[in-house]
């Protein structure tokens, strides 16, 4: 029987109490990566340094993404969308390894063969999303799925959605399958506003995306997404119920998307008021306040972390553009793992 | 004894349940119903757990399959009716088929869609989608036309490291019988001569084989020896089999079921036309379903889909060209 809770309103857990200062002090650190590495690749879209052209950044989205892949364990699944640079990072991708796929490299996982934010490494649990929202969560549940067929227990599976994408009929079918099969799915829906240009008065007509939740037979949590603090809560909260059995979770979080969909956009749509409100506040900043107020560290320690950040961001960049692009020539253009059953065109060329 | 080309895809499916623990089945109502056309009947009860019932949700479906591939499983996924694909389309073309060519992960999934038209089925319970399929890289797509095929070629199906988009004919199902299983098998890739003759090659496939056999019986009272070429597998192309046979009659008519733009004969008549022109005595030809949905009327389905009977008419018309 799938338990049904929706939980309103964030976690207001005291930082003191629930949350390590250790933990805290890592992601925050891996949110200052995330946020200077999509800083750097911004520079390099300007600069005309990108193959292919596309550049998608995560701003104002760091806290909420960084929870998840720093909550995750060895051996869990997580399939981030186009904000989450801080999760991948904290789930174990390393800069030089986004950035061989960012900047074209033949060295990255991608091989040139797909690129920007579509990366992962299946084999490692870390998912590659297709462009096609919704349709990567049921992967997740296939995966989940055979770790049940092959009595493998306690593993998580997290998928990362936007509000927009939970217009899809892929969302609807993947979330009742999960609950259907009583996966340990987590889906974290990013409820940023605007999916591109249109503002989720355009995509749904309930008063919050977690109601739904109950319609599914779900576990539904509202979250501040600006709030490090309540994210990294709720996410253990989360994962620990899927991990011990309580079936799929499904948080929503409210934050605002603080850049243009991809570095092509100017974003002039979002509504001014919604920057001014609590729900613009950069997390970063938040967090940096958070740090200073609870005296976990220093302006000085602040400076050199973020110093100590863009030496490692710089050194990467340098590493991968010394990096040999895909070859054409040396490329086997088969997409058939059994390449007897391959195709043999006769070309002119 | 005997068995039916359903009995032969449900052995073929308890044989890989058997032999293999990563084999699993995945789709609606196969667990203990057994199937809408009882093609899992007994599996569930037979290997408890790795029957599954799914909802309805033919995109959901495709994804765990392919999120199950990723783990190492290799699920065989049954679509009630191929026509119901569709919704599922998306997970097939760009997840499934994609993957291994991003990620280097294969991604061994047997994808299995109850095909061509039965008499009153109508629009949306008869279509063949093999060619839409094989339009995209990183899919197999087969179409086995006997039953010795059916049981072998889903085998192969599931043993190979890609998504195989297998086509299995419903008017088959049940009309089709041989006295056993096959033993041996030749490879899923390569087509089959089905009957020989030196006059006329008719391309065909699935139920169309049989059509065209029928018509080459016809023909041979009149004098026309015909040879009847099975391609078994769509993707890849026996090119080799079917450029041979071209060379020794010099004519020939590729027949399908689908629809007419494009599609299956198309592409083979492009082959022969761009490989094989020096060897043709005649402009290679094709037949096809009429250019509209599928009727449900059994008067009206009965000529909407090549029939032996036309078939037997463009052959002659082909021989005197």
């Amino acid at each position: 029987m799938v338990q049904t809770v929706v939980t309103r309103g964030s976690s207001p857990a005291d930082a003191d109490t629930d949350i390590q200062r250790e933990q805290y002090l890592e992601a925050f650190r891996f949110m200052l990566l995330a946020m200077t590495l999509d800083d750097k690749l911004a520079s390099l879209y300007r600069a005309g340094k990108i193959p292919g052209g596309g550049v998608y950044l995560g701003k104002g989205q760091e806290a909420l993404s960084v929870s998840i892949g720093i909550t995750l364990k060895k051996g869990d699944i997580f399939t981030p969308l186009i904000r989450d640079g801080a999760g991948r990072l904290a789930f174990g991708e390393t800069v030089v390894e986004a950035l061989r796929t960012c900047l074209g490299s033949s060295l990255g996982p991608m091989r040139g063969r797909d690129g920007n934010v579509h990366r992962g490494r299946p084999r490692d649990g870390y998912f590659p999303m297709i462009s096609h929202l919704g349709a990567t969560i049921a992967v997740v549940n296939g995966a989940l799925m055979a770790r049940k067929l092959k009595g493998i227990s306690g593993t998580v599976g997290a998928a990362c959605i936007g509000e927009g994408g939970t217009s899809t009929g892929a969302f609807h079918e993947a979330l009742n399958q999960a609950a259907v099969e009583h996966l340990p799915l987590v889906v974290v829906v990013a409820d940023n506003q605007y999916a591109y240009s249109t503002p989720s008065s355009r995509q749904f007509a309930c008063r919050s995306l977690v109601d739904r939740a109950i319609g599914y037979g779900v576990t539904g949590h509202s979250l501040d997404g600006t709030d490090l603090a309540a994210c990294l809560n709720l996410m253990r909260l989360a994962v620990q119920n899927a991990r011990s059995g309580a079936g799929p979770q499904m948080i929503v979080a409210r934050l605002l998307r603080l850049c243009g969909h991809g570095e092509h956009d100017d974003a002039s749509y979002i509504d001014a008021k919604l920057k001014t409100s609590p729900l613009g506040r950069d997390c970063l900043s938040v967090a940096e306040k958070q740090i200073l107020l609870k005296n976990w560290g220093s302006k000085e320690d602040l400076e050199h972390w973020r110093a100590e950040t863009s030496h490692t961001v710089d050194e990467a960049v340098s590493q991968v553009q010394r990096e040999a692009p895909p070859d054409p020539f040396r490329e086997n253009w088969c997409a058939l793992a059994s390449k007897h059953f391959a195709e043999g065109y006769e070309e002119l060329a | 004894m005997s068995i039916t080309y359903l009995e032969a895809i449900r052995e073929a499916q308890a044989r890989a349940l058997a032999d293999d623990p990563r084999v699993f089945i995945y789709g609606q109502d196969v667990g203990a119903f057994g199937g809408a056309f009882k093609a899992t009947k007994n599996l569930a009860e037979q290997y408890p757990g790795r029957v599954i019932d799914a909802p309805i949700s033919e995109d959901a479906i495709i994804g765990a399959a392919v999120g199950a591939a990723i783990e190492g499983m290799r699920p065989i996924i049954e679509m009630q009716f191929a026509d119901f694909s569709t919704p599922g389309f998306n997970q097939i073309i760009n997840q499934a088929a994609t993957l291994y060519w991003r990620t280097q992960v294969p991604c061994p999934i047997t994808i299995r869609l109850p095909s061509g038209g039965t008499s009153g089925s109508g629009p949306f319970h008869s279509q063949s989608l093999e060619a839409l399929y094989a339009h995209y890289p990183g899919l197999i797509v087969m179409a086995p036309a006997t039953v010795q095929d059916a049981y072998s070629m889903l085998l192969e199906a599931v043993s190979i490291d890609d998504p195989v988009i297998f086509c299995e004919h419903k008017y088959l199902y049940y009309h089709l019988k041989a006295d056993c299983l096959p033993t041996e098998a030749m490879p899923a890739s390569k087509a089959r001569i089905a009957r020989t003759g030196r006059d006329l090659t008719i391309v065909a496939y699935s139920a169309m084989v049989h059509e065209a056999l029928a018509a080459a019986d016809e023909l041979q009272s009149e004098g026309t020896e015909i040879e009847v070429l099975d391609l078994r597998t769509i993707k890849p192309l026996d090119t080799d089999t079917i450029m041979a046979s071209v060379a020794r009659t010099g004519r020939v008519l590729c027949v399908g079921e689908s629809f007419p733009w494009g599609g299956v004969t198309a592409e083979v008549v492009s082959r022969i036309a761009g490989e094989g022109f020096a060897l043709l005595d005649a402009p290679p030809q094709r037949l096809n379903a009429k250019d509209t949905p599928i009727p449900y009327h059994p008067n009206l389905w009965a000529v909407h889909r090549p029939t032996a009977q036309a078939i037997a008419n463009a052959a002659r018309k082909l021989v005197r060209m």
